[in-house]
């Protein structure tokens, strides 16, 4: 049983109360004194040349204060990329110019042109209306293939093709990857598309900046899961601020699903803009704007190839992927489909042989980054697909044919350059099988046909790479940051703890899991001890929230600066009881003398530390207070296995979820309830991405799905209760805590085993269909029935 | 401009507003009651859901002025003086039906409405109230679950955890 | 939004005087028009609530057995009326809760969106849009994708329902906006039967009369199935083609005759 309120304890959330009370302090709660707003002035056009832009009778209209254009911001830096990718012929890749308003050209709808600085909202974007913008339509880049063809419209003029680049992964996999094809007994081949979704946290972003005149500081509030990397790509490379003269602060974020990862030139703009008018300046996206703002995800093209022997053993995979870019490089955008993806092509299979070709393509599209997941669902999704494919042209059993090719022996260094350091693919497929009722199937599925529907049960694995660092594998990989986290553990006088670590809570829970981990080493009440997060000036560094790496990094810099605090306070108390250093042990907030009854307590010790009367000053200094970086030495790889049955009404193509459940290994767990959540939300999106969400332009590059009129969020009734476990557990090797991250796993491992069922439906019914790409919407499934 | 009347959690309030002010924007920007959330601008999402004379409503679409002399509900409103969270909030705790905490303004009114009228729904009905409310966190099972417990069933057996 | 005047008037003289200016607009429920107004789709100089009018709300039963139900009724209380259960049923699922308690039927009507569900209910009824100014027969009034037979300034007061034998409405939700990606209504009255498809077509609701023929004789699921409307007619997008819409208003059809019974 875990101790009350530390590890492995289902502590209720302490952050809901305010939550829950309406006192929550999101980014648009903020209004800083004189404020003025923005609203930008966006292209609705997907291509095309700025031919004229005339500001003149906007900046007339009432309380208009200034409006900016591209001249403005000719000599500021532009938004940056972070990471650079490497072609498969050692060239790096084609990388853009991304201005924070448009230099001359406009590169996809929603590009912002000019913007408008007034007293109010509305008259900002009235004045926006009086703009006269003259735009000389160019044709526009929306198919990935068509824009690479010769003579294809160029999205950036001056660069040589609309190709960013062509990566091969592992470029010397490949002779042997299609020597096994020649050799296979069995070729499986699955043409797919893993389309593009808007991310949708449920609030909007939000900007404001503030500026001090007389220390010459500037502050940003801003809707980000990760404060200071914005401090330092906004700071260093697009406004060139130091360090010191800016804070950025995140205070609640309304969820972030990655989309609020990136830089974006809002967030410049209202910086800059705030000392260019010495005013604060604030912007509020709409739900409308963010469709055309905020960072898309997925958006991949693919063809995959699976070999086998003649007894089913997988011996080779090779895909060809289309990766869209859209018109601009987001921060991590050019890693998601290279190094969150082909790393983890191996799945949970003893393939021996992999080759990995993705082109990414810069179109005429909003620009796409990493969406919960991230590279890591595209690759399972490809997977997991032609691996049931597979199962069906041989009429094998697809749990079989998996299991038959599970990993079995860690650790395990895949062809594609990760090595797996521990996991259980066959007891979470058992678990699955026990919790989804894999048994009872035939028995629903047969009262189903009795009501006149098709029932189907897909079954999918997902192996994830989390805990996003090491620094020296990302470097290699062509990161541009060192990708560790830092905590801070600041023990007051009293004893009682506040942590300023550098992962950014925006729903997952961290202000009360990381308590429980500092509780359960001192073993003090986790009341005692505060989480400090969101805000530069507060905390020591760190690469914030993303890619399930808060505890697995973040958490373990937390527990190394405990481990220090703890070695400190040994000292103190061997001093205190007059003690030789090593004989002094620390359990339940106690320092005992080893062999005596000799004690004190924790808050004796930290008193000590700041009331350094009876102290050993010439060893240690006063205070007690520890800052740690971690930087680890691998991915962590959580796996599980996921089931999912569907029923399919075969008059209208409708799909309902009628059953689902999840089997993961997350390695140790800090606070099941809140594990349990992670799943749950991660399910209900890939429930979405497969049924229901799609971002679709027109040919002209018009978004046809700008609103939730037309883009389909997952409502309550979209969805059944989840049966989740997490019990399976093999611990990570190389992290303090044992764990290995879970707020991806369920968008990861959901949206195969959706689309498995409805195949699996189908064919039950008698309907050859092999494939229907996502999302299975009712009028897929109906054509597709139609054969 | 003109002025609008109006109880807010018991209190009177009174503002100059604009025709167009919405009444999310009237609590928000004139009251300081940022508890409502703005999540959408096609009335969809649901986290702007507050009660007014009675009744679940999406406060971004309703205009202030329309609300003159109306007693209007909102997250604020729901706790005990003290502070204590009533029986659904409290739920919502207990179950974990909350992450980012955006939408849970909305569901809390929204629940809080559906248990008024329906004291004891079934999971198909609370599915189906909360058609006009988006959570991305979730997948929404605990927030049913939180619903369930707060009419008082037994949700121990819902699916295997 | 736009700026624009705000009135509230109490008694229908009164907003029928507001209406008289230029580019005034009536507000009823506001649930389609006040997000179209952030979009800043339109201008109104005015906007004239008709939210609190209390003689245009309420639902009663005329001489003729008719419903009769007040332009400003708000969906959840059509819902909750028990005299024509087939409307009630409709009511009652019409956008979510929220938007349920502010929409109105009136509101409905005058904007005709062409996959509202009230339009096929009124239209599948034969019902009678009352206004200021005279009686409507709904197959009169919808005249295509958010047309209707309305003048200017003109306020829709009163809907007026028969009540069929037997009726339903059965509606194929779009999946985002979860308006009708196709949604029929059917009603058995005793000269006949009446099917109004809503949600499908490009010129916004319709009778699909070949079914209405189809059905009168035979009062079945079974008489529709081989019948088939032209798909070249409907509504295609991302949700879907005008052959799936087409195939769509087909099977709803059928449930709705199978659940009027």
């Amino acid at each position: 049983m875990p101790k009350d309120g530390g590890i492995g304890d289902a502590t209720k959330r302490r952050e809901d109360v305010r939550f829950l009370s309406g006192t929550g302090k999101y980014t648009d709660d903020i209004n800083v004194a004189g404020q003025a707003y923005v609203h930008f002035l966006r292209s609705d056009v997907a291509h095309g040349k700025i031919t004229g832009l005339d500001t003149s009778a906007a900046e007339g209209m009432p309380g208009v204060l200034r409006i900016f254009t591209g001249k403005d911001f000719e000599g500021v830096g532009g938004i940056p990329c972070g990471w650079q990718v490497t072609d498969k012929h050692g060239e790096p890749m084609q990388e853009p110019a991304h201005p924070v308003l448009a230099q001359g050209k406009v590169r996809h709808v929603g590009d912002p042109i000019a913007a408008v600085v007034a007293e109010t909202r509305e008259q900002a974007r009235d004045a926006a209306e009086a703009i006269e913008v003259d735009i000389e339509d160019l044709p526009a880049v929306m198919d990935m293939k068509a824009a690479l063809e010769d003579g294809a419209p160029k999205v950036h003029d001056d660069l040589t093709s609309n190709l960013c680049y062509d990566w091969g992964f592992v470029e010397d996999n490949k002779a042997a990857t299609d020597a096994a094809f020649e050799s296979a007994a069995h070729v499986t081949t699955l043409e797919l598309v893993n389309q593009r979704l808007v991310a949708n946290p449920m609030e909007p972003r939000v900007a404001v900046g503030a500026y001090n005149r007389a220390g010459d500081d500037y502050t940003l509030y801003t809707t980000s899961q990760n404060p200071h990397v914005i401090r330092l790509l906004m700071g260093a490379f697009v406004l060139g601020i130091p360090e010191h003269k800016l804070t950025v602060i995140a205070p609640d974020v309304g969820g972030g699903f990655g989309s609020k990862i990136y830089h974006y030139a809002e967030e410049a703009f209202v910086t800059f803009a705030a000392k260019a008018m010495n005013r604060p300046v604030k912007w509020t996206s709409s739900r409308s704007e963010a469709f055309i703002s905020d960072a898309q995800g997925r958006d991949h093209v693919t063809k995959i190839e699976l070999a086998l022997d003649a007894d089913n053993n997988f011996t080779a995979i090779r895909t060809e992927t289309y990766a869209n870019m859209g018109a601009y490089l987001s921060t991590f955008a050019p890693c998601v489909p290279t190094y969150l993806h082909g790393t983890l092509m191996a799945g949970n299979y003893k393939t021996p042989n992999i080759y990995v070709n993705v082109k990414a393509v810069f179109t005429n599209t909003v620009p796409v980054d990493a969406y919960r997941g991230a590279g890591r669902p595209e690759a399972t999704y490809q997977i997991e697909r032609v691996i049931d494919k597979a199962a069906r042209e041989l009429k094998v059993d697809p749990i079989a044919l998996r299991r038959q090719n599970f990993i079995t022996e860690f650790p395990y260094a895949t062809p594609v350059a990760v090595e797996y350091d521990t996991g259980d693919y066959v007891a979470t497929m058992d678990k699955l099988e026990e919790i989804a009722d894999v048994k009872g199937f035939p028995a629903r599925r047969a009262e189903s046909e009795k009501n006149g529907k098709l029932r189907g049960l897909g079954v999918n694995c997902y192996i994830e790479a989390c805990g996003i660092a090491p620094s020296a594998l990302v470097g290699a990989l062509g990161a541009r940051a060192g990708l560790y986290d830092a905590a801070t553990v600041r023990v007051n006088a009293t004893g009682s703890i506040s942590v300023m670590v550098g992962a950014h809570s925006h729903g997952q829970g961290h202000e009360t899991a990381f308590p429980q981990v500092v509780a359960e080493m001192l073993g003090i009440d986790p009341g005692m001890i505060d989480i400090v997060h969101g805000d530069t000036s507060k905390i020591p560094f760190g690469m914030g929230t993303y890619g399930s790496r808060s505890l697995a990094v973040c958490g373990s810099a937390m527990v190394r600066a405990t481990e220090k605090i703890i070695n400190k306070a040994k000292k103190i108390a061997a001093h205190l009881m007059e003690a030789s250093e090593a004989d002094i042990e620390f359990k339940d907030g106690q320092f005992s003398v080893a062999g005596t009854d000799k004690s004190v307590a924790w808050g004796d010790v930290t008193l000590a530390a700041y009331v350094p009367h009876n102290y050993p000053l010439e060893e240690i200094e006063p205070g007690l207070e520890e800052t740690a970086f971690y930087d680890p030495a691998n991915f962590t790889y959580p796996s599980g296995a996921y089931a999912c049955e569907v029923e399919v009404d075969p008059e209208t193509g409708k799909v309902t979820v009628e059953r689902f459940a999840a089997a993961d290994d997350f390695g140790n767990i800090i606070n099941p309830m809140i594990v349990d959540g992670q799943v749950h939300g991660g399910i209900g999106q890939g429930i979405g991405q497969a049924l229901l969400e799609q971002c679709v332009y027109d040919e002209s590059g018009q978004l046809l799905t700008g609103s939730y009129m037309d883009y389909a969020m997952p409502r309550a009734d979209d969805v059944p209760f989840y049966a989740v476990d997490h019990s399976c557990q093999t611990p990570c090797t190389h992290n303090p805590l044992g764990v290995k991250g879970c707020g991806e796993a369920g968008a990861i491992g959901s949206p195969p085993s959706v689309v498995n069922a409805v195949i699996d439906a189908l064919q039950s019914g008698g309907h050859n269909v092999t494939h229907i790409d996502m999302p299975v919407s009712p009028s897929r499934v109906w054509q597709a029935m139609q054969g | 401009m003109p002025q609008v009347s109006m109880t807010v959690n018991g209190k009177p309030a009174t503002g100059e507003i604009e025709g167009r002010t919405l009444l999310v924007e009237f609590l928000r920007e004139s009251l300081h009651l940022t508890g409502t959330h703005v999540g959408c601008d096609t009335s969809q999402c649901g986290a702007c859901v507050v009660h007014v004379d009675g009744k679940d409503v999406k406060a971004c679409t309703i205009f202030a002025a329309e609300c003159e002399g109306a007693e209007v509900k909102t997250i604020e409103g729901m706790a005990a003086p003290d502070g204590t969270l009533d029986k659904i909030q409290q739920a919502f705790q207990d179950h974990h039906g909350l992450q980012c905490g955006f939408c849970t303004p909305g569901m809390v009114m929204t629940a809080a409405a559906l248990l008024r009228d329906n004291p004891n729904p079934s999971e198909a009905e609370i599915r189906s109230y909360l058609q006009g409310n988006i959570c991305r966190c979730t997948g929404y099972h605990n927030i049913v679950k939180a619903i369930m417990a707060a009419a008082g069933q037994d949700t121990s057996k819902i699916a295997a955890e | 939004m736009y700026a624009f005047d705000f009135e509230r008037p109490k008694t229908l003289a009164d907003a029928v005087k507001a209406m008289t200016d230029e580019d005034a607009v009536a507000l009823s429920g506001g649930q389609t028009l006040i997000p179209s107004l952030k979009q800043r789709l339109a201008m109104p100089s005015k906007l004239v609530s008709l939210t609190g009018i209390d003689e245009i709300k309420g639902i009663c039963v005329d001489d003729e057995g008719r419903v009769c139900i007040g332009a400003a009724t708000i969906h959840a209380d059509v819902a909750a009326q028990g005299h024509y259960p087939a409307l009630a049923a409709l009511a009652s699922n019409v956008g979510d809760p929220a938007v349920r308690n502010r929409g109105t039927i009136g509101g409905s009507l005058a904007n005709n969106d062409p996959s509202a569900c009230y339009p096929a209910g009124a239209l599948g009824s034969g019902a009678v849009i009352v206004t200021d100014k005279r009686e409507i027969a709904a197959d009169d009034y919808f005249t295509g994708m958010f047309e209707t037979a309305l003048e200017e300034g003109e306020i829709i007061t009163e809907i007026k329902f028969p009540v069929p034998e037997k009726a339903a409405y059965m509606k194929f939700e779009q999946p985002a906006s979860r308006f009708a990606l196709a949604g029929v209504f059917v009603a058995k009255y005793a000269d006949g039967v009446r099917v109004a498809v809503t949600g499908a077509s490009n010129g916004g609701v319709f009778r699909w009369s070949e079914a209405e023929a189809a059905l009168g004789s035979d009062f079945s699921a079974g008489a529709v199935e081989g019948l088939s409307l032209d798909g070249s007619d409907m509504i295609a997008d991302v949700h879907g083609s005008g052959d799936y819409r087409a195939h769509i208003a087909k099977v709803m059809t059928k449930r709705a005759v199978e659940k009027a019974g």
